[in-house]
């Protein structure tokens, strides 16, 4: 169990002197997934055999003294979204369930550049789209702090495999604060990095302005190690930035001085879970007991920051998900079947006489995309991709889409205007700690009302960490989260830090 | 802006999904919901404002026109779940 407490900063220091082999390390996470995952179900897939047999490639290279990697040796998970060459990546949907990608993401060449040892794939929303991870079409993930609650989503599957102890660290992606929003109400770390400070190709997407791939660690320093891994300007990804990335676990221990700490005014409104309050305050205070000065701060438009990004997303997902048509890839419906319905539908209208109903009815090759497609995804990425089509249909474009991204600069403006007078902004990542699973099926409007925090950060293309902070009378964790102006990564990691190391939150485990 | 069954039977359309008679029902009630709350932007004033695509505006990225290698076909095909080899396999478009 103690090797389960240690951060992936810990491990590295014992890989690195000998003190624990890759072998025995991959064999513990294996041991603990092993033991308790069928409870939480955070993986789709575990790799084990793959795994260990990396794990023991690494431990001879290191002992010859060979080049090794950054994180060699080191367990880390990957949310189900992100291509492998030859392996799955499902994305928790039907219409890939079989879908072997025939390249690997960036991040993974360069994880694996890095020497790390992937020991599996975790369970998410489908195609990303949720708060929840209910949305995955093969399994419920329970959060490892209470059983019956939501680990949070998209990247429940992450945030959960490292709140339980089954791998130091873990990928996700946030479009609409997926990595943050799970890490807050799983009691972990997760980071949203600067839109384009890590590549998106070969991250299968959801919406393209939105997409960021970011790291999940039981740390600041842990978020930090994985974050500078994965980070670059990568020519295969034409959104990604050609900025230097600096080497953030060797600053990360550094304090901040004449820290300015934001507090947004709009953040503590009605709705806002009174322990969730008190914890932001109490952190707030924390962070003036380190020397930070507070300034209260007002984000105008942050009210419109839900419906700015439910018309966007899903418009954007809409004409993404027009991919999987059951010819390119994965799923397709049963043809045969398909075409006697047609037959039989043709039948019964020529029989009544009905022209216009003939008229209208699809071609064999629009029945076959809309059967695949009816199969293939299911509800809440349907209400999407109907909610962007609508946006997106003549007559609507311009109040819908072409509104919301002008509302995009507005709420983009704020920031800018904000970031003037502090250099990072502490708030609430949800109003609530973990709800019930099951508790908002049937209300999607409800489920999207819980991003309001955390989707200003995607629309402003900033960088945004969600870190422990508390916990509830019940148990549940609290997250703090912090915001940093574009490309401000070190000053929101060095923030974070400060925070953690005046705090005992992120030591605390689940006990499972 | 109220939107009606026949108008959710053409976006599915659009949107090359086919919804039985139950998700026209709950899609039509939903979509009215979701889009009455997003309706709120309505209310914010954004004249002379830009629309802003992307969060990070990045200048035109350009790049030199060589031949290099890419994904071979057979792996292209590989995905699919029709196909002979060569191309892709889909119901006949033309002829009926």
């Amino acid at each position: 169990m103690s090797l389960l407490q240690q951060t992936a900063s810990e491990h590295l220091r014992k890989l690195e002197s000998g003190e624990v082999t890759s072998v025995e390390l991959t064999e513990s996470f294996l041991r603990r997934i092993a033991d308790v995952d069928e409870r939480v179900g955070a993986f789709l897939r575990v790799e084990a055999d793959a795994a260990l047999k990396r794990a023991v490639e690494i431990d001879a290279r290191r002992a010859k003294g060979q080049p090794i990697g950054r994180l060699a040796g080191l367990p880390v998970a990957v949310k189900d979204n992100l291509c492998e060459r030859g392996h799955l990546t499902t994305c928790a949907s039907r219409i890939l369930a079989n879908f072997r990608a025939p390249y690997d993401a960036t991040v993974i060449a360069r994880l694996r550049a890095a020497d790390a040892v992937l020991i599996g794939r975790t369970n998410m929303d489908e195609f990303a789209m949720g708060g929840s991870t209910e949305n995955s079409a093969f399994q419920a993930t329970h959060n490892p702090w209470d059983l019956e609650r939501t680990p949070g989503g998209s990247s429940g599957g992450s945030a959960a495999a490292v709140a339980a102890g089954m791998t130091p660290l873990a990928l996700g992606s946030d479009t609409g604060g997926s990595i943050r929003q799970p890490a807050g109400l799983c009691g972990v770390v997760g980071m949203k990095p600067t839109y384009g400070r890590v590549s998106r190709f070969g991250l299968v997407a959801f919406a393209s302005s939105l997409d960021q791939v970011g790291p999940f660690g039981q740390s600041v320093e842990d978020v930090a190690l994985l974050l500078e891994t994965i980070a670059g300007h990568d020519p295969q990804d034409s959104t990604s930035l050609d900025a230097p990335v600096p080497r953030y676990s060797q600053t990360v221990n550094q304090p901040l001085k004449d820290l300015r700490i934001g507090w947004v005014r709009e953040h503590f409104g009605p709705g806002l879970d009174s322990e969730v309050e008190a914890a932001v305050r109490a952190a707030l205070d924390v962070y003036k007991s380190l020397g930070a000065t507070l300034h209260e701060i007002s984000l105008p438009h942050s009210k419109y920051a839900v419906a700015t990004y439910y018309v966007i997303a899903p418009s954007e997902a809409s004409s993404n998900l027009a991919r999987y048509d059951g010819v390119h890839y994965g799923y397709r419906t049963d043809e045969t079947q398909m075409l006697a319905e047609l037959e039989a539908e043709r039948k019964q209208l020529a029989g009544a006489g009905d022209r216009a109903g003939l008229e209208m009815l699809d071609s064999a090759l629009v029945r076959m995309y809309r059967r695949t497609r009816a199969e293939g995804f299911g509800p809440e990425v349907k209400r999407r991709i109907m909610l962007g089509t609508y946006a997106l249909s003549a007559g609507y474009y311009d109040a819908y889409y072409l509104k919301a991204l002008k509302v995009r600069r507005l709420i983009r403006q704020d920031f800018d205007r904000a970031f003037e007078k502090v250099d990072l902004i502490a708030g609430p990542i949800t109003a609530a700690p973990a709800f019930k699973l099951g508790e908002m099926a049937g209300d999607p409007l409800a489920m999207y009302l819980v991003d309001l925090y955390t989707v200003s950060a995607n629309l402003a293309g900033i960088p945004a960490l969600c870190l422990p902070a508390g916990h509830s009378k019940t148990g549940l964790p609290i997250g703090l989260q912090l915001q940093a102006p574009p490309l401000q990564e070190e000053r929101l990691l060095r923030g974070a830090r400060m925070y953690e190391q005046a705090t005992n939150w992120h030591k605390q485990r689940a006990n499972l | 802006m109220s939107i009606s069954r026949t108008d959710i039977e053409k976006v599915a359309l659009l949107g090359r999904l086919r919804l039985t008679e139950a998700e026209l029902d709950t899609m039509t009630d939903q979509l009215a919901q979701i889009v009455g709350y997003v309706d709120q932007l309505a209310e914010v004033n954004t004249g002379g404002v830009e629309p802003m695509a992307h969060a990070i505006e990045l200048a035109n990225v350009f790049k030199d026109d060589e031949v290099a290698p890419s994904l071979p076909r057979e792996e292209a095909l590989a995905t699919a779940p029709h196909h002979d080899g060569r191309g892709y396999l889909v119901p006949a478009v033309l002829g009926d």
